[in-house]
Formats: structure tokens, sequence, C-alpha cells
């Protein structure tokens, strides 16, 4: 065996790779890059191969809102005395679809793309952000279904309508939050994925989305508005379906209050983060 | 056909020194590793439930450690190309993966001076469902490329790989040929420095290799840095400056492309000469009774031929040291083309009869004269030496150790062009 031995070399130090790939990396363009194409990729073969094309992400909501509506309102009659309560439960179920699209394809994402993670460097971030902006897309055209469904229902801009993004912002920093956490665990623990289902399906029923915060119970509903989504779904009804209905800090029992919620997405986001960063390099080889 | 034996001769082609580490003093490496090892955990049993690690706490801690690669050191100067070559399972690849970043290192230094290639297999996050074009874009970004850059240089990209009447085909439709001559022609637009390439050149057909490996001396001529790995001994002789040899982690050779070929060689069939002989010598460097120590072609005029034109005689050379005495060996010629085909084989079985003795420490010069009516291309002789008589007794056989060029004559499409007449009856 023949070692050559390494010429001590004077001049700039040379760049070291000691670790396995970041999750940011140190190339805020190829970030971009990559995270954007990811999502646009994923977004256009969803409905890759189908006569209507890209038709299918309009008509498919629309058509699915149908059914929510008639389902809830005409046989359920579910929402009574509720204003515009169909577009309350079609607003809140888009933004739940988003914030379940972005948790549970995050789960799986780091795996579907083994092939990528073990061929390539490139930031290990750009996959579950990627995942979160395919759901972004979606969510994006569901809403012109849901604007369609609220100038049907006779509902016209306001002001407060400005919050909107803001919701939706606070709602992707939470399921990014989250989705980061779930993808670095399930490499580790493949039982992630039934949990979340689960944990899903509970923060479903329980956050005022098929009913409005009204229905919890007096003595409950300080805490339970302490549930993000709780929060963000009974402040988008207000903000945008009808400023009738109570606002997120009438229910919690002050605008103070809210920093709780609020506080809860800051530490879901920075766990998922600091776990994320930690894994990351190790990512590829523990696939 | 004639086989004729020269004189023992004494005097040995010994391999030429091996390069120095870096292209010279002052020259700083592009690639500096410097003892550098990585080891894999196989646990005994996956425990990927939390259930079973509530259940097992103690017991997931056992686990056999796979020492990939095992201190290796190596300093690779600016625009070398170096080839790294192994049996399957050597850590060639975890060694590029390495290098690329892409696995933590356990210990070691890893240097890199200059811009780093982030990929080291082509067409990666190919789509199947999408079309070329749509690819182009995929492939393009993940090297590194901005959206700008891809479509500035997409024509070049589709040209290059030929596929200008199939860009809006989807890639599942494309035969496998045609997405690595696509994967290629985007890889060699990185704009990168240093480009780690693992095994590349499997696919493709001949005129798209001949592309491939004018594009790699481009891409060297700019004083790019390449390292590669590969399976194919042709290529290291073709276009390596250096190559290094793993076995099991370990660096087993690292010099000029002959001396690591040949050693390749040695380390794969010394498994199968311990095979077959149960002899309980070591395979990697063992002693042979009698060895192969050069190859070639030649000239009947005896001058040493890289190409001969469609028509001519020539020999193919071999020659033979003894290490121990042996009655009547037979020494046998293979000529492959390009692509493996065996388009001529013999041996001194056939043609020759008995052979003679030999006694331990000669050294003997085997010429197999023929008229060459080998159409156009490369072809690599694979010579072999046995002992008579006991079947298949191979005690050395080099796999193309020696090429010949064949240029001239018609092309016909046929691998060989002999002379023929016609006759058409009326």
């Amino acid at each position: 065996m023949s070692v050559v031995e390494a010429p001590r070399l004077e001049g700039t130090p040379p760049a070291a790779h000691h670790h396995g790939p970041s999750a940011f990396g140190d190339d805020l363009r190829r970030f971009v890059n990559l995270t954007w194409m990811l999502a646009v990729t994923d977004f256009r073969l969803r409905y890759f191969g189908s006569v209507l094309g890209y038709l299918w992400s309009l008509v498919r909501p629309l058509l699915f809102f149908g059914v929510i509506y008639v389902v809830f309102t005409k046989v359920f009659h579910a929402g009574k005395g509720i204003p515009h309560y169909a577009v309350y439960l079609l607003a809140g179920i888009i933004l739940w679809t988003f914030f379940l699209e972005t948790t549970q394809s995050s789960v799986q994402c780091l795996i579907a793309r083994e092939g990528l993670l073990r061929k390539i460097r490139f930031p290990r971030l750009v996959i579950p952000l990627a995942v979160a902006l395919t759901a972004l897309f979606n969510l994006a055209t569901n809403s012109i279904a849901v604007l369609a469904f609220a100038v049907y229902e006779g509902i016209s801009p306001e002001l407060s309508w400005l919050q909107v993004p803001l919701l939706v912002l606070l709602m992707a920093i939470f399921a990014v939050g989250i989705g980061m956490l779930l993808s670095a665990l399930f490499v580790r623990f493949r039982d992630i994925q039934p949990i979340w289902e689960v944990v899903a399906q509970i923060l479903f029923y329980g956050s005022p989305i098929i009913y409005t915060a009204s229905k919890y119970p007096e003595s409950k509903v300080r805490i339970l508005m302490c549930n993000p989504i709780a929060s963000i779904m009974t402040q988008m009804g207000h903000a945008f379906v009808d400023p009738s209905l109570k606002s997120a800090a009438v229910y919690i029992g002050g605008a103070v209050r809210l920093l709780i919620p609020l506080g809860i997405i800051a530490v879901a986001f920075a766990l998922g983060l600091w776990f994320f960063n930690r894994e990351a390099p190790l990512i590829s080889e523990r696939l | 056909m004639i086989a004729s034996f020269g004189a023992p001769l004494s005097t040995i082609v010994s391999p030429p020194p091996a390069v120095p580490a870096a292209g010279g003093p002052a020259a700083p490496s592009a690639v500096s590793v410097r003892g550098v090892s990585k080891a894999f955990r196989l646990p005994h049993q996956q425990y990927h439930t939390l259930k079973e690690r509530a259940l097992h706490p103690f017991r997931s801690s056992t686990y056999d450690v796979l020492q990939a690669v095992d201190d290796v050191s190596v300093e690779i100067a600016p625009g070398e190309f170096f080839g790294i070559v192994g049996r399957n399972g050597s850590g060639k690849s975890t060694l590029l993966k390495c290098l690329a970043g892409i696995y933590n290192i356990d210990e070691g230094d890893l240097h890199v001076r200059g811009r780093l290639s982030p990929f080291i297999e082509l067409g990666v996050g190919f789509n199947p469902d999408l079309t070329a074009r749509d690819n182009v874009a995929i492939n393009g970004v993940m090297l590194g490329l901005t959206h700008k850059q891809v479509r500035e240089r997409f024509d070049q990209i589709i040209g290059f790989a030929e596929l200008e009447d199939f860009l809006d085909l989807r890639l599942k439709n494309y035969s496998s040929g045609m997405v690595v001559r696509l994967a290629f022609s985007i890889a060699i637009q990185v704009d990168a420095e240093i480009l780690l390439i693992d095994e590349v050149l499997a696919v493709g057909d001949a005129t798209f290799q001949q592309k491939c490996f004018d594009e790699f001396h481009r891409l060297k001529a700019e004083g790019r840095t390449i390292l590669f790995v590969t399976h194919s001994m042709l290529d290291v002789q073709r276009f390596c400056d250096r190559a290094m040899l793993l076995d099991k982690g370990r660096v087993v050779e690292l010099g000029d492309p002959t001396t690591v070929t040949r050693r390749y060689n040695e380390l794969n069939f010394g498994r199968t000469l311990h095979l077959d002989t149960g002899a309980g010598k070591p395979a990697p460097g063992v002693r042979l009774d009698a060895e192969i120590s050069d190859a070639w072609f030649e000239s009947p005029t005896g001058e040493r031929l890289p190409a001969v034109a469609h028509g001519e005689p020539c020999c193919a050379c071999l020659e033979v040291r003894f290490n121990e005495p042996i009655d009547d060996p037979i020494f046998s010629v293979t000529l492959r083309n390009e692509v493996g085909h065996t388009v001529f084989a013999t041996s001194t079985a056939l043609d020759h009869g008995p052979t003679g003795h030999f006694d331990a420490g000669s050294t003997t010069i085997v010429r197999l004269r023929f008229e060459n009516w080998l159409t156009s291309g490369r072809y690599n002789m694979t010579p072999s030496v046995a002992r008579n008589g006991r079947g298949d007794a191979t005690i050395d056989l080099r796999e193309n150790l020696a090429s010949l060029i064949v240029h001239g004559g018609p092309a016909t499409g046929g691998l060989a062009h002999f002379p023929h007449g016609f006759e058409v009856e009326r």
C-alpha cells in the first residue's frame, strides 16, 4: 500500500468539507432556485397527463366545495345562525388542507427524494420547504374557488381582508416548523407517519373548521383558543367572512393572550429548524 | 498462423515510477485527502419504530461497523484526470461522496481548492414523466445553474446530445442511451473546477462515447480537475494521468494508470486463481508460476504499433516471465472490439502444438502473426498463459492489456472485411 505524503502548502486556506450538507447551504440563490424548481415540478406533475390539466386545480376544489356546501348546509343544516357559514367552512377547509398537505407530505419527503439526497450536495432544507411551497400553490388556486363562492354568497371586499395574507403566513410558519420536525424524525422513526395522522385528525376536529369557536364551551374556550389553528381559523372568519363573527382576541380573552398561540407557532418553528439543522448532515446516510 | 519464440530476455520492462503527488512542488493540490476514514454502522436489526426502541432500549446498540473508507490519503493536482478503481464495495463511491460533501467523514482532513461540482452521478433528478425540455431545466438547476443559464445553454446541450428531434418526448420513452447522452450533455455545462463523476460511460453508442472522450479532453485542457470512478481499465489507461486502486476501503495502489490497471487485474485474477487451485496463497500480490509482463502489437519488422491500416499484416505479442519451470505452456490471444465482442481468439494449442520447456526465471516473447482484415475501430488484446493438459488451468490472464487502432478499409458495418470476390452467374 502506498500512501502519498501530503505536501505542506502555503497560501490561501482551501475549502474544507468535513461535514455533510447543512440545512441552509452557503448559496442563497441556489437555495431559492432549487426550492422553486422542486415545488413547481411537483405542482405540475399533479395533474400531468390529464385532459384538463391545470384546469383541474380549479375544477377540483370547486366540485369538492360544492359537495361540502350541500352536505353541511342542506343535509346537516350545520351552522344555523352563523352568517355566511358556507364561506367560513370553505375558507377554513382550504387553510386546513394547506396545513395538512404541508405536514403530511413533509413526513415522507426526505425518503421520497432519496435519489437526490444521496447523489447531490445541496441544502437539505430545500426539500421540506419545496413541499410547503407546492401546498401554497394549491392554496392559491383553491383561494380562487373560495373567492368565487364568497362573491356568490354576496360578500364584498373589506379592508380587514388585508389580515388574510398575514394569517396564511402564520399558518405557513406553523406548518413548515412542524414539517421540518416530522421529516427529520421520520428518517429515524418510521412510526411518525401513523402518529401524525392521528394527531392531525384530533387537530381537525378540535379546531373550529366545520364549526365556529362559538361552539366551544365557555369554561374551556380560553384554553382551546391557544391552539394556533383555532386562533387562525377564528380570526380568518372575523377578518374575511363577516366582521360580526367574533375575533380570536375576543374568544381568548384579550389581544395580549394571543401571544400564546403566536408563541406556540414560534416555538414549533424554532424547534423544527433546530432539529432539522442538527440532523441535516447525516440524513443521506441514515435514509 | 505462426507463433515464434524469441530468445529468453533478461530485461523486463519495469513500470515507470509514480508521478509525484502534486503537479509540481509549487502547485497546491486541487483535492487533498489526508487520512480520511468513513465507517457505516450496520445495526443487527433495524430499530425504526418507537415501540421497538422502548421495548429494547439496550439491544438497539448492537451493530456491525463497516469500514467503507479506511485511512485514505491522496493529493490531486489541479488539472489532473484521476481515476478511482476497485472491485464492487471497495469504497470508491463512498470516497467520492465524502469528497462531494454528501457524507460526514469520521477521521482525517479533506480539502478542496476550487468550485466543486455538486453532483456525482449523471441525470440526477430526471423525471420520466417530463419532456427532455423540462428535464434539462430541472437537472441544470440541480447542478447549480440558474434558470437563465439553462435557457442560454439549452441549444448547446440539446445539440451535443443530438436530441433535437426528441425535445418534446417524455423521458420515459427515451432509450437508456439517449437518457445518458442528455445527462452527460447537461453535466459538462456545469461551471465547476473540480468534477466528481461516478460510473459514467457505461452506456451510449460508440460515436457518442467518442464525443464524450473528446469532451473530457477539452475539460482537461481547460484545466479542470476530474476525479472519476470506473470499472473500465480501458478508460483509466485512456484518460487518467494517475489512478488509485481501492480494496476494502484502503489504497492498494496509487500511481500511473498502467501500474494501477495491472494491479487491478492481478487483484481480480488473484481471487480466481485462489479459487481454482485452492492453494493458500494470499490473493493480492500473489507470485504466479508464470506472469505476462507485457503485451503489444508490432509490425512484421518488429516495430511497436499503436495503429495499423486495414489489410496490413501485424503481430500480437506477449512477454511472459516464468517463475517456476514449466512444460509446454499454452499461450492464447483474444481480440475484442470496444463493445467487448470477441472478434478473434486463438491459442498455441490450436495452431502450434507443444511449445517446449521453460526454466524458472526465463522470459519469452510470443508473437502471433495475422493478416489484419478487421474494420476500423479499436481492438483490445487479452493474452493468457495456461498449463498444458489440465483443462482450463490458466496461470495468468490480463484483460485488455494492449490495444490496437485499425484505420482505413471500407466502412461496411461488419466487424471484419475479408479478401473476397463475387461471381454472378448469368
